[in-house]
């Protein structure tokens, strides 16, 4: 599918160049604006991003394969990033990790059939005091067990 | 006890209450004093890194040269991905306006006239509030352009985010520095050092967020004042996280020196069910862990640390109780560091490959006795043979806690047993704290 930013966003990045002696740096923030756009990085979008950079595309695809915050195929409407980490796993963790593969029936890396939830097992999120925690998203949800994992995940069900 | 990096003061990441309490005054009181005097008093304050190596901020801002045309950087290490640690997010939320102070004097320090804040990616929700704090402090004339006449001055600095998004790694310097440049976040040999060749082959310095929060109240209340405070050779405050198996996890500001027994059972309200310690790690997971029995008078900072075997790191302390599983548990930070590692060195690379998978065996119950020699012997071929210090950071975890715990992995190696690890889930909920509450 064809890629192009829209304006708007050509705003935004021309915003974000301001920022760096050069335009190259700027490929971090600028992949973040197309995958926002484009809810996933797709090769056009990749191709895109290296123009609009003057970068060459293998040099855009080396830095989206490098970051695991990059997707380079579609996830769900609420992507659900479950901390496995040792102080999370300490209060549960993977209590809550099983408890969600099992509701939702997909595994790491998983898409559920209407599209709405994806789930990926992540690394530390800087939750360990609030542990254990799901990133629904942009947003943390902390200090769980699985009655709340319940509700999250029924009234993010709900909203649609 | 005075807090100087999380104060106790109602809304003080709001600029004005900041300004109220005396905020950016410190800058002010910078700004008329020559750059080699701030970097003599943060020198004789004794303020060392709070970003897992304590060195000397003072020293390290000396290094920068004096004499180039070219420009200068400051960056500011916000990613924290080190497991256990969640202290740098506090400041990003609860005192952010210090942050951008301290960063104001340490670039007039090194003559930088561009800062980046890094911040790591998952931090969506940080980021948006440090920005805020910039804005704001960019509207009211401390940033940028508008400071010569805020302060009257002819330094000015502007401060940029430069978001993460994912990778551990880009927490370690030079890696960061090439996340920042565009490219992959793969870390550089050194030398040259970043003050020598860093961002873009400038001199380049690169501090802590906890580090650089701690400068103002040095300049305002004089670096006698800080290095009275904790133990001497490594004043000041320290935030420390304590996660695991506490009672009242949460990040807790405390004079360095404070002992681990104290932080442990009267700040983080002990551990539940009063069951005994079976491990601590001190400070986030790639520092060597301490056995139950082996934290009697240990202070934390990071002289005493040394001395007691492992390292003050980020301050993040992971306690286990007795009926954890450590195979697992060590199994799981083997499988953080094979992940994380960018793949440039085959040493780490592959060995962290093979201890994830030696682990992974033993905690099946398929493993034997020669495991554990191996687990050393790999991890002794990662340490001192890699090109970043994520080689070190894969390999301590591994040869220490085997070598501590060698009973307790004798005892597990052949035997598959089920020990409860990830029980906690409802037994704790009720005292868990809420994030706002954390500071206090
Ligand atoms: C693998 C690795 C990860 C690191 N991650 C961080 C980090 O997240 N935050 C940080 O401040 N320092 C981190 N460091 C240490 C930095 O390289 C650097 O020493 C530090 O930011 C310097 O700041 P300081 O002197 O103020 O402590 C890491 C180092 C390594 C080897
Ligand atoms: S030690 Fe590991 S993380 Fe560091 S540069 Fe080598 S391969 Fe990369
Ligand atoms: S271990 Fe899960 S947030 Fe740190």
């Amino acid at each position: 599918m064809e890629f192009k930013f829209t304006e708007e966003n050509l705003k935004k990045i021309e915003e974000v160049l301001k920022k760096y002696p050069e335009k190259k740096p700027a490929v971090m923030p600028v992949l973040y604006i197309a995958q926002e756009q484009n809810g996933f990085i797709s090769g056009e979008a990749m191709a895109e991003v290296a123009s609009v950079l003057e970068m060459t595309k293998e040099d855009v695809l080396g830095v989206v394969t490098f970051y695991t915050m990059f997707h380079q195929k579609p996830v769900g409407k609420y992507h659900l990033q479950v901390c496995t980490n040792v102080s999370c796993m300490l209060r549960g963790g993977y209590r809550i990790y099983d408890y969600v593969r099992e509701k939702l029936k997909i595994e790491n890396g998983g898409l559920t059939e209407d599209n709405l939830f994806s789930l990926e097992e992540v690394e530390c999120m800087g939750s360990c005091g609030t542990a254990p925690m799901i990133a629904v998203n942009e947003d943390f949800y902390e200090n769980l067990d699985l009655e709340k994992v319940d509700q999250i995940l029924e009234s993010l069900k709900q909203k649609n | 006890m005075e807090k100087i990096v999380l104060p106790d003061i109602k809304d003080f990441h709001l600029i004005d209450v900041y300004v109220n309490n005396g905020g950016y005054s410190a800058a002010k009181k910078a700004f008329g004093q020559t750059p080699d005097d701030i970097i003599d008093q943060v020198k004789k304050s004794g303020l060392r890194g709070r970003g897992g190596a304590a060195f000397s901020a003072g020293l390290k801002w000396s290094f920068m040269p004096k004499t180039t045309d070219k420009p200068k950087y400051l960056c500011i290490n916000g990613d924290e991905s080190e497991p256990g640690s969640f202290k740098d997010r506090q400041i990003f939320e609860f005192n952010p306006h210090q942050l951008i102070e301290g960063i104001l004097i340490a670039a007039y320090a090194i003559h930088a006239k561009i800062t980046y804040v890094y911040i790591r990616g998952e931090y969506h929700k940080w980021v948006k509030l440090f920005q805020k704090a910039l804005d704001d402090a960019y509207a009211a004339g401390y940033v940028g352009d508008k400071m010569k006449d805020t302060f009257g001055t002819d330094f000015s600095v502007n401060i940029y985010v430069h978001k993460g998004a994912g990778a551990y790694i880009c927490g370690e310097e030079s890696s960061l520095m090439n996340s920042i440049e565009g490219k992959r976040g793969y870390p550089r040999v050194k030398p040259p050092f970043p003050a020598q060749n860093g961002l873009w082959g400038c001199p380049t310095t690169i501090n802590n967020v906890e580090t650089i929060t701690n400068v103002p109240p040095i300049i305002n209340k004089g670096w006698e004042w800080f290095s009275k405070i904790g133990e001497p050779k490594h004043p000041g405050t320290l935030l420390f996280g304590v996660s695991g198996h506490v009672n009242k996890p949460g990040v807790y500001e405390l004079p360095s020196g404070v002992l681990l027994t104290d932080l442990i059972y009267n700040i983080a309200g002990g551990v539940p069910g009063n069951k005994k310690i079976l491990c601590v790690i001190p400070g986030g997971s790639s520092m060597p862990p301490l056995r139950g029995d082996q934290l009697e008078g240990v202070k934390m900072d990071a002289e005493s640390l040394k001395a007691a075997g492992s390292s003050i790191g980020t301050g993040g302390v992971m306690v286990m109780d007795e009926d954890t599983d450590l195979v697992k548990v060590l199994a799981r930070i083997s499988k953080f560091y094979h992940h994380e590692s960018c793949g440039q060195c085959t040493p780490c690379r592959e060995g962290t490959g093979w201890l994830q998978k030696t682990l992974d065996r033993i905690a099946r119950g398929e493993g034997s006795t020669k495991d554990l020699d191996l687990l050393i012997s790999i991890a002794s071929n990662i340490e001192g043979n890699t090109i970043c210090a994520l080689g070190e950071a894969a390999a301590w975890p591994v040869r220490f806690t085997v070598t501590r715990f060698r009973d307790y992995f004798e005892a597990r190696v052949g035997k598959s047993v089920e020990l409860p690890v990830a029980n906690k889930v409802h037994s704790m909920r009720h005292t868990a704290i809420p994030l706002a509450e954390i500071k206090n």
